[in-house]
């Protein structure tokens, strides 16, 4: 029901939006449950274990009941609270956790069991028999027992991802932060002032208070005016800060268009990582329920939440309001509605030596003992010292006193403390490095000692960053002392709720004590308390009160649970944000790249690098036929491929000739300039990291070449190790990968068809060889290898000029019957010619195993030498390099297992393992490259293939690694 | 012979969007100057030609067109000339075309590479003149602060995806309001 003139919300801008399928009508600055409420709405959710109605607790951030799920086109989103979402037009929503309508929940047949479903039922009762837990009693309660639901499809919305700095940062937006930010922002200091709901304020839009002789909001709004006229002021507003971390960095997630219909390019959420030199944490508090029986019913409410809903929003959640409180404060809700016109039919005080005196009924040394109202509160009962009473009422606002929010002190080990005099924790000082508790945050709770915290704070804050804080002085704001007797539990028959969420009693609390979960820790984990979305903000101190009183210990001494990081829920796709699709990773492009696709070759990701695998002709209906092609035609004519994906590394200084020897197993100090000597490189421990040719460009200048795949990884060894091991050489090295654009040229006419783009023609130039030529007047790198097994060059341009060059080369080479090959020929070719890529040294093979343990100098230490020498390394035990040859047809088999044949196929039988396959028209057979143990003495050996996962049981013979030209006779040509 | 010809990294045209404006610019030359052990004597002599002194960490020398960025231990690039002869002084390696340079200017260009760049880019903290090694999302870049934003270099095969990062924040920005 709305009160006229009341309320901070537009009521010229009416907002339409569903709940559950049905239209209803809010004002723009209502939340959902503001809304609802409004409307008449009572029950908003099902709980958690029970399935019993439930309606609004709160007006804030900790709501326990009123999870609800956001409809939108491409997302939904569960558990979102009604006390948090702002309404909008054609917000979409409806309740969860339900079977059936909301009202007649099927599950509500959990609530008639409730005497066996207390805590640990399950654990005792699903125990037998123990297949039935993963296939039948976990589904069908996680089904009764549940949250809101996913949608099953990706969230295709947009979210962003950020970092901000600032000097101060202020956590929390009510009169504490407002002053300590005022205070620094007129100091000077970069201030980021973060507040979790939609608008500043925080208790002044809500507890009815004068400051500064003028209403809170007034105050508030004149406050912000200032601040927003600091440049030195970030003011982020729907944000909550949700963890603290080291060196002052705080996550923060900020509800960036959530309260607004989608738009193209606007984020939902953005994730921010905030570092502050200072933090002030002026988050205040959250106020706190009371066990008393049958505590749960829509219309029993917190005593702030009522107020908020009177002075913020205009409504009030009933038309005959009661109070329940264990102290001062909630005496001014009950005013408050007077005032407004409400009748409040009783105030409850617990207290008996609490004031009688007020404009209704009082009852001192009072208790809620039983309520009734299915679906909404209809009566109470209680008692009190002249007996008991009943109470028609549909609205109970209950305040058990005020627990302030220490949340972030705690999320870097630090313990709050007890503190007698207000009966709740607070932070402990220095919990976390550079921020500072001020306010309610920190026990203060009245708006005239937050004003002076706020201020003390902001100044011992700019006194650390060497500023100066300005005299000010604070408003006047009402200062009345705050007075509690804690009451955590009145007895009596019924159940009596501590966490709603996830539908936790005293009885349970009692229960984990009677067995023998004492501890606070294990107690939490028995009964569930603490666990749901709300993470115990509503529960956590009332239950270990009780369970301090079931132990017969101090709360002191019980101690509290742990508070994690993040303080409120946080969605995966905010901390992903931007990852989703080809936002995973950068994409990497060639020089050729367009021309490749101008062919019509399809790409395919190597590493991050997108590469062709082959260019298909017309009439060539299958990859097979394109490759075959390509592979004939480099071995008959000539093929040009994109090699510019390979690491490059320049290296120079007098001491990299010496540096290569390090870290290569074989020596480069002897390799003469202008030649090329292939290289192998060991890990720390021993095994194989890459492989590659290093080419000697001058006496002090050399280039190395990696693979692509450990491109990345051989930078950062080299890095390693000079700064590790060789810190004063005299070597310095870069990566030119990107600087240079590549090109292999192989076959019988490879050399024509340089001669055909160089500008001078080649005279001698062996194998091996490397040096600088000429195209076109662009310097040109030329280096005499082969990855093919054909004559081979690879020639090198300045990038820019790679994508000419290379449709320069395709187009020569056309005219000679060649043309560009792919990855797939390319690996063909080298599986014939027995080179190895990553597919062999994957990381668990030796230089022994692939047959390189000579390349090993033995006139020289190098890195992984000492380490590739132990026992279990080398020898026959090892699984060595082979190669297999099958029938032709065969299909594809890379790690498919070998097994003798005549053995029992079986884990402990297999004998190793293909690692690279190849269709060979060239040899008239699949080749294959792989490890077998002890396979070098093996070869003619018919061994057994078995590849499970393809189904395949083949034969092969175990040959050398090389099929094609063992002596190499072609490369040389 | 064929003429082989040069193609920059990004063909874009400037993109105006949220305040901010994005370019793909032609740094000309571009060479990696690493000093060897104990050359810093030398390496200032040789550079004093171009007006410019090696640049400390973090740091940005320049003369007129010329610019020293630095861009890691002992080793800064040179911009908008040709390398002196530094032989035996300094490992010098041609970097050109292998960088992709984008100017990010206006109001709001730090907003928008605080999307993805993780350290404070605040004027105080990082004014006209300093330059960093820094991640931009997944990607290693190097960015200068520029008297109206920035001027951000990553690798010529990310050119791609460096653009598509920037302009993604550059409309969320202005979507933003």
């Amino acid at each position: 029901m709305r009160v006229a003139g009341k309320g901070l919300i537009d009521r010229d801008k009416p907002v339409r939006f569903t709940f559950d399928g049905k239209a209803y009508q809010g004002f723009k600055g209502d939340t959902v449950a503001s809304a609802l409420l409004a409307n008449g709405v009572k029950v908003v959710g099902r709980s958690f274990k029970y399935h019993r109605p439930r309606g609004v607790l709160t007006a804030g951030a900790q709501e326990p009941n009123a999870l609800i799920e956001v409809l939108g086109a491409t997302n939904q989103t569960p558990n979102v609270r009604a006390t948090v979402q702002e309404v909008f037009e054609g917000l979409a929503t409806r309740s969860q956790n339900r079977m059936g309508s909301l009202r007649f929940d099927l599950l509500a047949v959990n609530d008639l069991l409730s005497p066996f479903l207390s805590a640990g039922f399950y654990y005792k009762t699903f125990m037998w028999p123990r297949a039935f837990w993963e296939k039948l009693y976990e589904p069908i309660i996680r089904r009764a027992a549940g949250l809101g639901s996913l949608s099953g499809k990706a969230d295709e919305g947009h979210y962003e991802k950020a970092f901000a700095f600032c000097d101060l940062l202020v956590v929390g937006g009510g009169p504490t932060g407002l002053m300590a930010a005022l205070t620094a922002a007129r100091a000077g200091a970069d201030v980021i002032l973060a507040e979790e709901d939609s608008r500043l304020g925080g208790s002044l839009l809500a507890n009815g208070e004068e400051i500064g002789g003028m209403s809170g909001p007034d105050w508030v709004a004149q406050t912000l005016a200032e601040l927003s006229s600091h440049t030195n002021v970030r003011i982020m507003t729907r944000t909550s800060i949700v963890g603290a971390y080291d060196g002052g960095v705080y996550g923060a997630l900020e509800r960036v268009a959530l309260h607004k219909a989608p738009r193209p390019n606007l984020p939902r959420e953005c994730f921010w990582r905030i570092t502050a030199a200072r933090t002030i944490l002026a988050a205040g508090a959250m106020e706190r329920a009371i066990a008393f029986p049958m505590n749960d019913r829509p219309g029993i409410m917190l005593a702030s939440a009522v107020q908020a809903y009177l002075n913020r929003y205009g409504v009030v959640p009933g038309k005959r309001i009661t109070v329940f409180a264990n102290n001062d404060g909630a005496r001014a809700v009950a005013r408050q509605l007077i005032a407004a016109g409400i009748e409040v039919a009783a105030i409850l005080d617990s207290r008996p030596d609490a004031s009688a005196v007020d404009d209704c009924p009082v009852y001192l040394g009072a208790e809620v003992t039983d309520t009734r109202g299915r679906h909404g509160l209809r009566f109470i009962s209680g008692r009190h010292a002249k007996g008991v009473f009943e109470i028609e009422t549909d609205c109970l606002a209950v305040s058990g006193g005020w627990n302030p929010t220490v949340h972030l002190t705690c999320h870097m080990n630090g313990r709050p403390r007890w503190s007698e005099d207000i009966a709740a924790f607070v932070p402990s000082d220095g919990a976390v490095p550079g921020l500072v508790a001020a306010g309610a945050a920190n026990g203060i709770f009245t708006t005239h000692g937050c004003l002076a915290s706020g201020h003390e704070a902001a100044k011992s804050a700019l006194g650390a960053l060497g500023k100066v804080a300005p005299a000010m002085t604070m408003p006047r704001a009402e200062g009345l002392p705050y007075t509690i007797t804690p009451l955590w539990e009145v007895e009596g028959k019924g159940r009596a709720w501590l966490d709603f969420a996830n539908d936790v009693t005293t009885k349970d609390i009692k229960l984990a004590a009677q067995e023998g979960f004492r501890s606070v820790e294990h107690m939490k984990r028995y009964t569930t308390q603490g666990m749901a979305p709300d993470q115990g903000k509503n529960s956590n101190v009332g239950a270990l009160a009780v369970l301090a009183d079931a132990t017969g210990r101090a709360i002191a001494q019980t101690g509290t649970t742990t508070f994690r990081p993040p303080y409120t829920p946080v969605s995966i796709a905010a901390l992903g944000a931007g990852g989703r699709g080809m936002g995973f990773a950068p994409q990497r492009f060639m020089t050729s790249d367009q021309a490749s696709r101008d062919r019509g070759a399809p790409m395919i990701e190597a590493g991050l690098w997108y590469r062709p695998s082959y260019f298909p002709k017309p009439g060539e209906t299958t990859w097979a036929q394109s490759c075959d092609r390509e592979v004939a035609m480099v071995r008959g004519s000539v093929g040009v491929a994109d090699v510019s994906t390979l690491g490059k590394i320049d290296i120079q200084g007098r001491d990299a000739a010496r540096f290569l020897d390090l870290v290569y197993t074989n020596t480069f100090s002897t390799l003469p300039v202008g030649r090329v000597r292939y290289g192998l490189m060991l890990r720390e421990d021993g095994y194989v990291m890459d492989d590659g040719t290093t080419a000697r460009l001058g006496d002090n200048h050399y280039l190395m070449t990696t693979t692509t795949a450990a491109a990345g990884l051989v930078m950062r060894h080299l890095d390693f190790i000079h700064q590790a091991q060789c810190a004063n050489w005299d070597v310095r090295f870069i990566s030119v990968t990107e600087a240079w654009a590549q090109f292999a040229v192989a076959g019988p006419k490879a050399r024509a068809l340089l001669n055909a783009v160089l500008d001078a023609p080649l005279t001698e130039f062996p194998f091996m060889a490397c040096g600088t030529v000429q195209v076109g007047g662009v310097q040109a790198r030329l280096f005499r290898i082969s990855f093919s097994g054909e004559e081979g060059y690879e020639i090198a341009v300045p990038t820019r000029f790679g994508e000419s060059l290379f449709r320069d080369l395709l187009a020569k080479a056309e005219t000679m019957g060649g043309g560009p090959y792919g990855m797939e020929a390319l690996n063909v070719m080298r599986v014939e010619k027995g080179f190895i890529t990553h597919a062999e040294i994957h990381g668990r093979t030796t230089a022994f195993d692939i047959g390189m343990a000579k390349m090993i100098a033995a006139k020289k230490d190098c890195i992984g030498k000492a380490m590739a020498a132990r026992p279990g390394l080398v020898g026959p035990e090892r699984q060595q390099l082979v190669g297999l040859k099958l029938a032709i047809g065969t299909p594809p088999c890379s790690g498919a297992h070998l097994f003798t044949v005549g053995d029992k196929i079986g884990r402990e039988e297999s004998h190793g393992y293909i690692t690279s396959f190849a269709h060979s028209d060239l040899m008239g057979a699949c080749l294959a490259l792989g490890f077998l143990k002890n396979g070098r003495a093996r070869h003619g050996e018919m061994i057994r293939i078995v590849d499970h996962m393809r189904g395949l049981d083949l034969t092969g013979e175990v040959c050398d690694p090389v099929f094609h030209d063992k002596e190499g006779e072609k490369l040389r040509a | 012979m064929p003429e082989l010809i040069a193609k920059p990294a990004l063909e874009k045209k400037p993109l105006q969007v949220g305040g901010c404006q994005l370019q793909a610019v032609d740094l000309g030359p571009i060479t990696s100057i690493a000093l060897f052990p104990g050359q810093a004597k030398a390496a200032d002599k040789a550079l004093k030609p171009l007006g410019l002194a090696f640049p400390a960490p973090n740091a940005v020398t320049q003369k007129g067109s010329a610019m020293l960025v630095w861009t890691g231990r002992e080793q800064a690039f040179l911009l908008g000339a040709d390398a002196p002869d530094m032989a035996g002084v300094a490992a010098v390696t041609d970097q050109s075309g292998g960088w992709s340079a984008l100017r990010l200017s206006g109001d709001k260009a730090a907003d928008v590479l605080a999307r993805y760049v993780p350290l404070d880019l605040r004027l105080g903290a990082f004014p006209v003149g300093r330059a960093v090694r820094a991640p931009l999302g997944h990607m290693s870049a190097v960015i200068m602060r520029e008297a109206d934003g920035f001027l951000i270099l990553t690798f010529r095969s990310m050119a791609r995806t460096t653009w598509h990062e920037v302009e993604t924040a550059m409309r969320t920005i202005e979507a933003r309001g």
